[in-house]
């Protein structure tokens, strides 16, 4: 966070040093939470596109699975690279609204999911029903279709990855906009990936164990601060404490969801109780 | 066709899997701009309308879920 060094007011060139320590911290802070948001929420996507790229493998072999992987990841490095300029000639604060908006329609809809899988609303998602589903799915269009197997397969895996990764890419754009973080944003959300990509080649099954739920409700609530804090600043409001309210946004989504799942975990119980 | 309308209704569904949830977060930030439009100088209070109004929303819309 700082350097270490005591901060010191003196006249004219402490009250720089003051400042200056004041911003590092500022970007510091909002470069972290940043970083950590782009890592765990990319960590999930890339664990959801794995198992439908795996269900492929087993069902059809690896060539189609990999081919509709990289095809997907070609079209996702284009689109990036055709959408990349045109967002510098977009007015900041019209970037702001919209990209603070989308994170807000995106983060709510992640927490409130996260919530209610957690109170036992709807069930958890899990890696392996995904996987079976996928390869029902698969297997099936196999005896309709069985001239173009390999077709369909390689369809699948690119529809996972170019949607999982338009997450990716879409959360790391938005959490990046005009705060000069772009490179570590984009290196946390490429380190997920690569890890979650790398413990596909070596166990070859899906990631079952990932704490899905946990890790969705920890990313909602991170891209619902951020998406509150953008769309206010895209409209003009002055948030008290600057980049730190993002922390106390955290804290409240965090707070109002738990106290959420406890509320309807009570519920739920004096129900069966009725009952 | 039918591919590309389920394709653009996946793309949508990043965004949008509760229909009532997203109209009530969009009608929360026009309330702010609104006021942000109408009252430059009370900022605040556009914040605040986005801040209780949003996790007013997520409460609202959670409490009100039915089991799936």
């Amino acid at each position: 966070m700082s350097s270490g060094r005591p901060l010191r007011a003196g006249p004219v060139g402490g009250h720089l040093r003051v400042t200056l320590q004041r911003d590092y911290c500022m970007i510091s802070l909002h470069a972290g939470s940043a970083v950590t948001a782009a890592f765990l929420a990319s960590l999930v996507e890339a664990v959801e596109a794995l198992t439908i790229v795996l269900a492929v493998a087993v069902v059809r072999g690896l060539r189609p699975a990999l081919l509709g992987a990289v095809a997907g990841l070609a079209v996702l490095a284009l689109i990036v690279v055709a959408l990349g300029p045109l967002l510098d000639r977009v007015p900041l604060n019209v970037l702001q609204i919209a990209i603070g908006i989308l994170l807000l329609l995106f983060g709510m809809r992640w927490l409130r999911k996260a919530i209610l899988r957690a109170a036992g609303i709807i069930p958890l998602h899990d890696e392996s029903t995904a996987f079976a589903k996928e390869e029902a799915e698969l297997r099936e269009q196999v005896q309709r279709h069985e001239q173009r197997l390999d077709w369909l397969a390689g369809l699948a895996s690119f529809k996972a990855v170019l949607l999982e990764g338009l997450e990716v890419v879409f959360i790391v754009i938005a959490l990046s906009a005009g705060r000069g973080v772009l490179l570590p944003v984009s290196a946390a959300a490429f380190a997920a990936c690569l890890l979650v990509a790398l413990s596909g080649v070596f166990l070859h099954r899906p990631l079952t164990r990932v704490p899905e739920n946990a890790l969705k409700f920890a990313v909602g609530v991170m891209l619902s601060a951020f998406g509150l804090f953008w769309t206010g600043e895209g409209l003009g409001v002055d948030w008290p404490g600057a980049d730190l309210a993002i922390i106390a946004f955290i804290a409240l989504f965090l707070g109002t969801g738990l106290a959420c799942v406890a509320l309807l975990n009570r519920r739920g119980a004096a129900a069966k109780t009725a009952s | 066709m039918k591919n590309l309308v389920a394709s653009l209704r996946e793309l949508a569904g990043l965004f949008v899997e509760d229909g009532a949830l997203a109209l009530a977060i969009i009608a929360v930030v026009v309330v702010a701009g609104l006021v942000a439009a109408l009252a430059p100088a009370a900022s605040w209070l556009s914040g605040l309308i986005l801040l209780c109004g949003c996790l007013g929303v997520l409460v609202v819309n959670v409490a009100t879920a039915k089991r799936g």
